[in-house]
């Protein structure tokens, strides 16, 4: 358990075609214990961070420090870091069992006390039953679990799991998360995570650090995430449906904050609903990107009105997709509704939950009636 | 296969049996001759019938060739000796320089790379005697004519192409990914390729250092130009069986059957890395 540092770190490719700038100025600091996940879409620089600091990728540019010492110039053996990888990688002539001890034969521990922590690990991981198969004779599934046990089996400064559940069954998945997490926790293992599945990266980390074009959107606790999303990215990237936004043009008067959202629709608040500061700022740049979440968007008697395209049970809860001026924007409502695709249909939602933005550089100005 | 007909299945035999006889008639034919006097092997019409002699390989192992001529020492043992020592040590030598340069080609994105691999590959196209007037200049000036190292350094033409392109191959085709993971845990780099790397590759190594060998070998023209007799292989010196007093082509047949034993138990033991190797390796790849 040790603290990771990732200060002003770039990787840069060069190749024929061009050079490829793959993860620019990033600052990462990763708590002892602290389970970080890195979420973003392919390509976004979220593996070559992770390769960077097992040492596979030299860094072009910054250090990382792991308990306050300089690693980046170390080679991968001696960084003190246990990594699972995508692609499994397991050692083709050594059966489950053998992959999953080989990381501790150089550990010094008893033997005993090696094929204990072997069977533990396998029992948590549910491969307990193949541990005298070979590789390539066990699922795609089975032979993710049997990396991340080989992983997690060490006694590592950080573990770097690399799209650890990609391969496994969704029940299996939950299930799997939560012991992965007790046992993290438990074991005060500094963790970070690669994956492109937010439910993963909500479900395991303290902390979500989004990436995309190899630059850091956001690092913060999934709740402020989705709450307070730092610009349109991370506000359209995290939450499933996504963020509906709108262009709209702010009017503040003395008594209300009124937004002309593009279509002609116009929501009018009690200007108590905002900040004075916030409502001073949009009395300076009126144009705005308004974002409205699924679940704050709700049906009945409200300024928007729209037309029913499709509405969609899930079981647990209403997709609604409803025409606005040309716009299809989606409602989520936690309670079965059943409306006719074409009827009429009035939206509203609450001052509370609008994310403001900024129309050119997408940064977030407000969230809920007071500054960002 | 489960589902052919009985009628498939013999005309699969029968096609089997025509590529045996095919392939194998020389080699049974050689052996019979290699049994039998020059007057039996000549005779019209030949014959099937004739009584088993052991005298050609006696010949060839004493060094004693008794003709109607009169006696003539034989090396042909000490040809058998060349043959392998330079096989065995120009296959040896180029897993040694091979094996690591096809690592470094399959991993490493470098400067000037595929044109290195390339050109060290063309050594196989070009014909041997195309370098060979060049080679026997240099060989005179360096003073390597008629040495075994020489001999073995020009086999590397032959071996290390080969060697470098099967087992190259062969280590593209393993995830970089194990060898991290092996490293992450803390073992060097060095632990690594000679842990996870080689034995990973070994059956494409074992298929390319048999081919080397087989090509190596057969090689006839290097050690005819570049070595005098002392220094020269089986192949060369199979040559010597052509006399002033005719062809001994019982002794011929002799030789060769003793020289192709070598490699055909060789090729027989290792069957199974041959096939897997180089249908796994370098084809895929």
């Amino acid at each position: 358990m040790a603290e990771l540092g990732i200060a002003k770190v770039d990787k840069i490719y060069h190749s024929r075609k061009g050079d490829v700038h793959a993860v620019r100025a990033l600052d990462l600091v990763v708590k002892p214990g602290e389970i970080v996940a890195l979420l973003g879409s392919s390509g976004c620089g979220k593996t070559s961070t992770l390769r960077m600091i097992a040492g596979f990728e030299e860094v072009s540019n910054g250090s990382i420090t792991l308990g306050g010492k300089p690693i980046h110039t170390l080679p991968p053996a001696a960084r003190g870091v246990a990594m699972a990888f995508e692609a499994y990688s397991l050692y083709p002539p050594l059966t489950i069992g053998e992959n999953m001890s080989f990381a501790l034969k150089s550990s010094k521990l008893p033997q005993a006390e090696q094929d204990k922590r072997v069977k533990a690990m396998a029992g948590m991981l549910e491969i307990a039953d193949i541990l005298n198969k070979y590789p390539t004779s066990v699922s795609g599934g089975q032979q993710q679990r049997a990396s991340l046990g080989r992983a997690l089996v060490r006694d590592a400064g950080l573990y770097l799991l690399d799209e650890p559940m990609g391969q496994l069954e969704p029940q299996l998945r939950a299930v799997l998360r939560g012991r992965i997490k007790h046992y993290l926790r438990e074991h005060k293992c500094t963790t970070i995570l690669v994956t492109h599945d937010q439910t993963e990266a909500n479900a395991l980390a303290d902390r979500i650090a989004v990436m995309e074009g190899g630059v850091l959107q956001q690092y913060a606790t999934p709740a402020e995430l989705k709450a307070r999303p730092a610009n349109l990215f991370t506000g359209t990237f995290i939450g499933e449906p996504p963020m509906n936004v709108f262009t709209a043009d702010a009017k503040v008067s003395s008594d209300t904050v009124a937004f002309g959202v593009e279509g002609g629709a116009t929501l009018t608040y009690p200007a108590a609903d905002f900040s004075q500061s916030l409502r001073e700022m949009l009395a300076r740049t009126p144009r705005i990107a308004l974002g409205i979440r699924p679940h704050a968007l709700h049906l009945g008697d409200g300024p928007v009105k729209g037309k029913v395209m499709a509405c969609q049970w899930l079981g647990d809860q209403t997709h609604v997709a409803v025409d606005v001026a040309g716009r299809t924007v989606v409602s989520v409502s936690q309670e079965r509704v059943s409306r006719a695709p074409g009827s009429d249909v009035a939206l509203t939602v609450a001052a509370g939950d609008l994310h403001l933005f900024e129309t050119s550089s997408g940064k977030a100005i407000a969230h809920g009636g007071t500054l960002a | 296969m489960d589902h052919s007909s009985s009628l498939e299945k013999i005309l699969r035999s029968v096609a089997i049996t025509l590529v045996l006889i095919f392939f194998l008639f020389p080699i049974a034919w050689i052996f019979l001759m290699s049994l039998q006097t020059n007057e039996t092997i000549l005779r019209i019409p030949p014959s099937l019938a004739f009584t088993p002699i052991i005298d050609n390989y006696t010949a060839l192992i004493t060094g004693q060739l008794r003709t109607a001529a009169g006696s003539l020492q034989l090396n042909f043992m000490q040809n058998m000796f060349n043959s392998v020592l330079l096989s065995v040590c120009s296959v040896a030598l180029s897993l040694v320089l091979g094996v690591p340069a096809a690592y470094a080609f399959a991993r490493f994105k470098f400067r000037l790379g595929e044109d290195i691999a390339f050109t060290l590959l063309s050594f196989r196209f070009a014909p041997a005697l195309l370098v060979l007037l060049p080679l026997s200049l240099y060989f005179k000036t360096l003073g390597l004519t008629n040495t075994y190292i020489g001999l073995i350094w020009v086999y590397q033409l032959i071996c290390l192409p080969l060697i470098l392109w099967i087992v190259r191959g062969y280590f593209e085709d393993i995830s970089p990914d194990i060898e991290h993971a092996y490293r992450i845990a803390g073992n060097s780099w060095w632990k690594t390729f000679t842990r996870i790397s080689i034995p990973l590759a070994k059956p494409g190594i074992a298929a390319a250092g048999l081919l080397a060998f087989i090509f190596a070998w057969n090689n006839f023209v290097f050690a005819l130009i570049l070595a005098s007799a002392d220094k020269q292989p089986v192949t060369v010196g199979a040559l010597a069986f052509v006399t002033a007093s005719g062809i001994q082509y019982g002794q011929i047949a002799a030789a060769i059957i003793i020289s192709i034993t070598p490699t055909l138990a060789l090729a027989l033991y290792a069957q199974r890395y041959l096939v897997e190797g180089l249908s796994m390796g370098a084809v895929k790849g």
